[in-house]
């Protein structure tokens, strides 16, 4: 075991599946050479060589449109967009052609690509470059997304988004790549997409949280926790689709929830959850089940991020409404 | 020091200069005759008459696609008289390993590089069994979305590149793709890696209704290439031999390593741009019909091939009748098809076990679809 940032986990399933599989591509933006921006691919290049780790020209679109005509040639594509505010640029590649491609072909075609991109709130970018969109590709059949809130989670589930056969759309928060580090196996391994993982264990609420979000309720409940509240935290790892099993289980057990995403509150992933919970556990709930969430206005300008961005403090001030509802 | 005056880079001439250079590539004239003799066709007898077919049979096939739509028994479909030689000519100098993205209009290809005609006639109705791509048949069905597959293409070939496979990715679309950014970013990206790829713009003058004058300030579409560093050149894409030719030429210098091609394919399509409604008469006079229907490919050929006595009526007349058989044949297949089924659509929305929500709509389709 080793001690690892999520950036350097993330490197390490990338070095994983490399090795592992002959198949495998890395490519996109400054992701030789220079081993990515954010030193994602940092080595691999040199370990694996140019034909497998490789730069791109600068345009989004072709850097999808490559991903899916290699994997028309039995490839397992890996292409980064480096930042997920330049999804706009290949949506059609993405949306258009790639999330229909099993569809399309009466299930005779397969498009086995992960693409990798990092997003997320708090570190002061440029516009375009901090955006939670997730829920864009979210709303689109044939895509699975998967936000992972650890270096463990995110090494293990990006192995797994490798490895599955469709399309995956593995976003990788920002704040998260250098915050903490934390036990992270040297081998091999892999978390089921789609399954959620309740990261603290608790009686009197259900939080439902993902990527940066995560760890603002984790801080939330510990606060709760000191005025006797327990409080459940569930990351749920994979947006689309859902781990309905585990979400409905622990609103059953709690019987309170609220939903928290870094996102606007407008046609949301929060959203879907709290439909999904209305729809199938009404009767388990004492209170209404309330969203954390960013106001809906554009992502804002830095100086305004901090407040912008939901925190610890909203979650709990949420939470206690739907404890003391 | 003798003070040497540098003549001052004039780029209003080197435009005109680069523009002037792209000159129609043709061999075959309007009267059938040879008109470049340096050429070396290097096709046989045969091979000529195989080529002739083909156009023969791609003609009829348009005819009854087109009445077959008007009787409700196709539903999408994109004419393509006019552009026999541009497709069929283009995909004659391919080899069955080389992979094919079309665009919609693009049906004679794939089905001439493999694909079932009963298979084309179900994607054309709208059946899921019509996308299903046999595995020994390198296309992609047609695409919908404007020049969405010169990206690609970039792909497939740099695929094709990795794999050390002897065969090219070849993209078709129209001039109106050509103004797409995915036209620019997929030449570029081809030419980038130095991948076998052949982009054929299919300048068949409208896109729709736009008129190729308000596409672009280029003179040719073929010269976009030059941006990209790749070699382009315009033909008469009502010229089958000429078209023929350029192709395998690119083909060759990518197989070889030399990279991507651009060719732009100067042509016509008589008939509107798709049975959806569109009315050529609102953006197109008779005058302008009448003068490319004078260039006609099949028209251009039959000549050629009956003055070198390759060519006659009952050859022809053989044709059509064949043409018209396998299309009655594969219509009979379609329409013995299994109705498709919304459960059949989820179970093809991905691999392995489908997730609970999918999962959930399966049961209530397959309840609804047992009654």
């Amino acid at each position: 075991m080793a001690q690892m940032t999520m950036i350097q986990a993330i490197t390490d399933a990338l070095h994983c599946e490399l090795k592992d599989d002959e198949n495998v591509l890395v490519f996109g933006e400054d992701v030789g050479v220079n081993g990515g921006v954010f030193r994602a691919t940092e080595g691999l290049q040199k370990e694996f060589g140019k034909d497998r780790v490789f730069d791109t020209p600068l345009a989004e679109s072709g850097i999808g449109g490559l991903a899916i005509g290699l994997a028309l040639q039995g490839f397992r594509p890996v292409p980064e967009i480096q930042f997920f505010g330049f999804v706009y640029e290949v949506m059609d590649s993405i949306c258009g052609q790639l999330a229909r491609m099993r569809y399309r072909s009466g299930g005779s075609l397969g498009a086995p690509v992960t693409i990798r991109s990092p997003f997320g709130g708090g570190v002061h970018t440029p516009e375009m470059h901090s955006d939670s969109l997730e829920g864009l590709v979210a709303s689109q059949p044939g895509l699975k997304v998967v936000v992972p809130s650890t270096p463990y989670d995110a090494k293990g589930l990006l192995i797994s988004s490798i490895r599955d056969n469709d399309p995956v759309v593995f976003l990788e928060h920002l704040k998260l790549y250098r915050s903490f580090r934390e036990e992270v196996p040297e081998e091999s391994y892999t978390i089921p997409l789609g399954k959620a993982d309740v990261k603290r264990e608790g009686k009197d609420i259900s939080i439902f949280a993902y990527g940066a979000m995560v760890h603002e309720s984790l801080k939330a409940a510990e606060a709760l926790e000191k005025e006797n509240y327990s409080v459940e935290v569930v990351d749920l790892r994979t947006i689309q689709p859902l781990d309905i099993e585990t979400i409905i289980a622990s609103v059953e057990k709690t019987g309170r929830a609220i939903v928290v995403q870094e996102a606007q509150k407008q046609a949301g992933i929060a959203a879907n959850v709290v439909s999904e919970i209305t729809e199938r556990a009404i009767l388990s709930l004492e209170a209404p089940v309330l969203r954390v969430t960013a106001p809906d206005t554009v992502y804002p300008f830095p100086q305004a991020e901090a407040v912008w961005l939901p925190n610890s403090k909203d979650i709990i001030a949420t939470a206690k409404k739907v404890l003391e509802f | 020091m003798v003070s040497k005056k540098i003549q001052q880079f004039d780029p209003v001439a080197n435009l005109q200069e680069i523009e002037e250079k792209f000159e129609m590539f043709q061999i075959l004239n309007e009267e059938g005759e040879i008109v470049n003799q340096e050429v070396d066709l290097q096709l046989s007898d045969d091979q000529l008459v195989e080529l002739m077919s083909r156009m023969v049979f791609t003609r009829i096939l348009d005819q009854r696609s087109i009445s077959l739509n008007r009787q409700g028994r196709l539903g999408f479909y994109a004419p393509t008289a006019g552009q026999e030689a541009s497709q069929i000519a283009s995909h004659y100098a391919l080899e069955k390993e080389d992979y094919i993205l079309p665009g919609y209009r693009d049906v004679p290809q794939i089905v001439w590089h493999g694909l079932p005609l009963w298979k084309v006639f179900l994607w054309s109705r709208g059946h899921f069994v019509g996308g299903q791509i046999p595995e020994d048949v390198n296309v992609l069905s047609p695409q919908i979305i404007i020049g969405a597959q010169y990206v690609q293409t970039a792909g497939v070939a740099l695929g094709i590149q990795k794999r050390g496979k002897k065969a090219v990715a070849v993209a078709y679309t129209g001039d109106g793709g050509s103004s797409q950014g995915d036209f620019y970013e997929g030449i570029n990206f081809a030419g980038a890696f130095r991948s076998p790829a052949i982009f054929i713009v299919q300048n068949n003058q409208y896109a729709i209704s736009t008129p190729r004058e308000l596409q672009t300030a280029a003179s040719t579409i073929a010269q976009k290439g030059i941006a990209a560093g790749i070699p382009s050149i315009q033909v008469d894409g009502m010229d089958p031999l000429a078209v023929y030719v350029a192709t395998r030429d690119a083909r060759r210098r990518a197989i070889t390593g030399d990279g991507p091609s651009l060719i732009e394919t100067v042509c016509y399509r008589y008939g509107p741009h798709t049975m959806a409604g569109d009315d050529p008469t609102r953006y197109r006079t008779s005058e302008t019909d009448s003068k490319w229907e004078k260039k006609d490919p099949i028209v251009r050929f039959r000549k050629f091939l009956v003055a070198k006595g390759l060519w006659n009526e009952e050859k022809e007349t053989e044709v059509i009748a064949k043409a018209k058989e396998e299309i009655k044949v594969a219509i009979k297949k379609a329409d013995e098809t299994p109705k498709q089924k919304v459960t059949d659509l989820i179970r093809n929305m991905n691999d392995g076990d489908l997730p609970y929500n999918l999962q959930e709509q399966f049961e209530i389709y397959a309840e609804k679809e047992s009654k």
